[in-house]
């Protein structure tokens, strides 16, 4: 114990003015023994998170058919089928991001106080979340089919004359990134929207702000930081598309996204080296994302509740 | 309740003294306690007094274990004890906010000294009966510490320290949570246990008034250093600066240049104002800093010698007497106390006795006096309910 | 970030109604709320009827009901065994998750250390990346150490967001204990074990719980990581539904919604327990605080 090396220190027995000099300084950097405790978690992860993504970088610096360290990346984009893979994602991942978190905002604006059910309601809405892509996209199967329910409703309502194909295409995959991620951007957003102290617009509506004036000059730059947040999460989950852009989208084609490209090179053409160059480039672009909205959101935040706890 | 005879085994103290040895704590570059030497002697009650940020709380951390220290050492009669971890110390401690296990019951709170140390079941219960008793909390003994008032929180908090027979009980401003009636009847209570106990204490407060009345000897600390050690009578009434005497309720401090010195008096002033008084340093130069209370005032009579005319500005009233604020023809602020109602813009004159006029050098400290002056007012009417002239 | 500070609390959180807004506004509100709820309900009874039909060619409903997909499903994709892999994994994942978990989000609560900021965006990083961007690569590493395929290979990745997730949702859990409380019980003569034992763990406990609960769901849902993982013999539930699923045609169908069901009824058990322990916006919104540092 770091205790008795002090008191056993000999030829030290009256009022050495320093004491345990490195051990004391580094206590009150908040140094010391209770960091021991952090130790575990942090070599778990570094293990399993930080090691596999450097062993995955320099992987993708190593091309199995050789050309030099970027052969990978230069091959990546330079196949168009490959590349299209980057906008093909995009298509899908942005209009989910913003319709996601388009459509919360008002919706979150109407329910943000108390109401009946509230709990409900957010319980109802946390269980597609819950339930995951996969079994989303096999209800969408069954429901979005030809012979589904959905078509059905169309079909006795009059509004077509043939059923419209929502499967194994765009839509499939669109309709079930909306369909898992549209609660977590609401609940979200509910929550950040939550925080905003109501005697604030109350305060403006005395002010004579009416109500459209209150929502852009208060709530919205109150709201704008964590809505600069919920985007990010709502884009990276929506990027990261790959059950249901398997299971309801064509896979070989139009819902050809980032993820299934980076299975296909591991998992069916084995060339690990190539996966792990598209892993890396998912990884880069999402935290090109995350940095950029995080960038933005430093000079949204203007308020005074801003930083109010540092790490 | 007879702690008499039910901890009688106790009474005496648990060693002979406690030594603090440049007892220095850093934050950083920040020096929170700087080169504290101190003796405490066993029984005895000490005081550490000063300000929020003085380092008194700092001082009782390090003594308690809770934070390493920078430098310095401390030693329990012969034995070093700095390197021991709180828990093998032996000493007991009183948080300010009670800091008591909020998922236990009274019983368990004040049990669990007990129980870590593997005594036995038997005997934690007799002793923990004893102490409840002592508290006069027995019949909340089955009760979460959420469903107490703030005073009884605070006596489960004494009893879970004092149970253990801790050989030194450290108080971290126990009292400053409770209001101002129940403050009172605590501070009795917690005198009154240390002495029948025959406790050894540390009690750390920025309340000058409870500091004088509950220990044997204060020690005021200012920005980390000692400033004065003392009796609660000498430091009252011999402050040994002009930011002790503005915490020990010296209001007025006068920032005026010294006329003449001789004989152990001094006398400032400036136009026609002149006042004499006792210099408690070496007063020379155009800036000195006289210190009076207001309790020290009263009307002046014929013959009365050493007096000073104001213009009555503000007038308090506050029950037994009358606490008012005047300006002299310098513009100088006299804050004073009156058995009778003076009306405002009345002009009097007031005396005071020479010896009741403390004189220092005054070199920029007033201002810091001043702060201390607000933290003084802060007693209020007490002012005159303490050890004067004891 | 004001909000994020209140999590464990937030339930106490309380707000009045906001201003009086037009009628119009409400009903288009509730209208679209309404829509998305009706499409999720017939989405999930679609499956849910469709996995009780005989066959189901064309109208509103499958010509008659039976059971019998239910013992097929059993048996064919051998969900007895699934199951019990599902368990033990997910068992695996709470128990290592909060064990090493707990005591990191201590040390991060109690201590401002250099390079703490760097330690915080590690532990962010797996939370906030999703499971296929790193997922491929430490596949790619399990596979190179012989791991992949093993339970304890999809444990390891399981672990890999499960773990600094409890973190991030234990801190301001520990922050809220006064720091005094175990000033106290050490002044008491509690030794660094006692504390942890006899304050800490019983006042964290609430925490604990519902970290370990949304560990619970999170991993039974958790798809992408045990699919580039796991083999036959290793995969949960999610994965062996996915795998029929995908391949349509060799399977019935109402077989795999069969199974769908069972895990629906999964996850509805675990959301229901999950409930009534956590915040609902908790299984969703844990990563504000994280992201609010």
């Amino acid at each position: 114990m770091a205790v008795d090396t002090e008191r056993t220190t000999p030829g030290t027995p009256r009022a050495p003015r320093r004491t345990g000099g490195l051990r004391h300084r580094l206590a009150e950097r908040g140094v010391d023994r209770v960091l021991l405790l952090l130790v575990p978690a942090l070599l778990v992860v570094i293990l399993l998170f930080l090691y596999p993504m450097m062993y995955g970088v320099g992987l993708s610096l190593q091309p199995q058919k050789g050309g030099g360290m970027l052969a990978n990346y230069r091959a990546f984009f330079d196949d168009p089928y490959q590349r299209d893979t980057i906008w093909k994602t995009l298509r899908l991942a942005l209009p989910a991001a913003l319709i996601n978190v388009g459509v919360s905002v008002p919706i979150a604006y109407r329910l943000r106080g108390r109401f009946r059910g509230r709990r409900a309601l957010t319980a109802i809405l946390v269980l597609p979340v819950t339930l995951g892509t996969v079994l989303v996209a096999d209800g969408l199967l069954r429901y979005l089919g030809p012979k589904g329910w959905f078509n059905r409703i169309l079909l006795d309502l009059g509004l077509v004359d043939q059923p419209v194909r929502l499967i194994y295409n765009y839509w499939g995959v669109l309709f079930s990134l909306i369909i898992t991620g549209f609660p977590f951007a609401f609940l979200l957003v509910l929550a950040y929207m939550s925080g905003i102290d109501p005697t604030l617009e109350r305060a403006a509506a005395t002010l004579g702000a009416g109500p459209w004036q209150r929502m852009r000059r208060i709530l919205l730059p109150l709201l704008a930081p964590g809505l600069a947040t919920t985007f990010v999460l709502a884009f990276v989950l929506a990027f990261s598309v790959f059950p249901s852009a398997n299971l309801v989208g064509e896979p070989a084609d139009e819902t050809r996204v980032m993820a299934i490209a980076a299975y296909q090179s591991a998992f069916e053409k084995y060339d690990y080296s190539m996966a792990s160059t598209i892993a890396v480039l998912m990884g880069a672009f999402e935290l090109l994302v995350i940095s950029v909205t995080l960038l933005v959101r430093g000079r949204l935040y203007t308020g005074p509740s801003a930083g109010g706890k540092g790490a | 309740m007879t702690p008499e005879t039910v901890m009688a085994g106790e009474r005496r103290a648990a060693f002979d003294h406690l030594r603090l040895e440049g007892v220095t704590r850093r934050f950083g570059s920040a020096v929170a306690l700087s080169e504290l030497d101190l003796r405490i002697e066993g029984g005895e009650f000490l005081a550490l007094l000063g300000p929020s940020g003085c380092g008194k709380s700092t001082a009782l951390n390090c003594l308690a274990g809770l934070l390493p220290l920078s430098a310095g050492s401390i030693w329990l009669d012969g034995e070093r004890i700095d390197g021991l971890p709180p828990e093998r110390r032996g000493f007991g401690m009183v948080f300010q906010n009670y800091a008591l296990f909020p998922h236990l019951s009274v019983r368990r709170n004040v049990a669990f000294g007990l129980s870590v140390r593997r005594v036995g079941k038997a005997e934690i219960r007799r002793r923990v009966d004893e102490a409840l008793a002592l508290v006069e909390l027995t019949e909340h003994a089955g009760k979460l510490p959420g469903q107490l008032s703030g005073g009884q929180q605070q006596r489960v908090a004494i009893a879970r320290a004092v149970v253990l027979r801790p050989r030194l009980v450290l108080m971290d401003e126990p009292l400053s949570n409770l209001d101002a009636k129940l403050r009172v009847q605590m501070r009795t209570e917690i005198r009154r246990m240390h002495q029948d106990l025959g406790l050894t204490t540390v009690y750390v407060t920025h309340d000058q008034e409870e500091a004088l009345a509950l220990a044997d000897r204060l020690v005021v600390l200012r920005a980390g250093k000692v400033e004065q050690i003392g009796t609660p009578e000498e430091v009252y009434t011999y402050p040994s600066s002009t930011y002790i005497a503005g915490f020990m309720g010296y209001r007025n401090l006068l920032g005026l240049p010294a006329v003449t010195t001789e004989n152990g008096r001094v006398v400032v002033g400036e136009g026609a104002f002149r006042l004499t008084g006792v210099p408690q340093e070496r007063v020379s130069g155009p800036r000195a800093v006289a210190a009076v209370r207001p309790e020290d005032f009263r009307r002046a009579g014929p013959g009365d010698r050493n007096t000073l005319d104001v213009r009555v500005e503000v007038s308090e009233f506050h029950g037994r007497e009358v606490a008012a604020e005047g300006v002299t023809e310098g513009g100088h602020v006299i804050h004073f106390r009156l058995p009778e109602r003076v009306a405002p813009g009345e002009r009097i004159e007031l005396a005071v006795p020479v010896e009741r006029v403390l004189v220092f050098a005054g070199t920029g400290a007033g201002t810091r006096a001043g702060t201390g002056a607000r933290t003084g007012e802060a007693a209020g009417p007490a002012d005159a309910a303490g050890p004067e002239e004891a | 970030m004001s909000i994020a500070r209140s999590h464990p609390a937030s339930r106490a959180a309380s707000h009045r109604r906001g201003l009086p807004a037009g009628r119009l506004g409400s009903w288009i509100t509730w209208g679209c709320v309404a829509f998305f709820l009706f499409n999720l309900a017939a989405l999930i009874l679609s499956v849910v009827v469709n996995s009780f039909g005989t066959s189901w060619f064309a109208g509103w409903l499958p010509q008659g009901f039976t059971t019998a997909w239910y013992s097929d499903a059993w048996s064919e994709f051998a969900l007895g065994e699934v199951l019990q892999t599902t368990l033990a994994v997910t068992l695996a994942v709470v128990a290592l998750s909060l064990l090493l978990g707990v005591p990191a989000a201590y040390a991060l609560a109690r201590r401002d250390f250099p390079g703490k900021r760097v330690v915080l965006l590690l532990l962010l990083l797996p939370v906030l990346l999703p499971p296929i961007t790193y997922g491929i690569p430490l596949a790619t590493v399990l596979y190179k150490f012989h791991l992949a395929g093993t339970m304890t290979g999809v444990v390891a990745a399981n672990l890999v967001p499960a773990l600094p997730f409890v973190v991030l949702v234990m801190t301001p859990f520990v922050e809220q204990i006064d720091t005094n409380v175990e000033s106290a019980a050490r002044m008491c003569g509690a030794r660094t074990r006692q504390v942890f034992t006899r304050v800490l763990v019983p006042l964290l406990l609430p925490g604990i719980l519902a970290a370990g609960i949304l560990v619970l769901v999170r991993t039974v849902a958790m798809f992408e990581l045990t699919f580039l993982v796991a083999d036959a013999d290793s995969q949960t539930l999610i994965v062996a539904l996915y795998s029929a699923a995908f391949t349509p045609g060799i399977r019935a169908a109402q077989a795999i919604d069969a199974m769908a069901v069972i895990y629906m009824a999964l996850s509805a058990v675990l959301l229901i327990i999950a409930l009534v322990f956590v915040n609902p916006t908790q299984i969703v919104t844990q990563v504000r605080e994280a992201t609010a540092e």
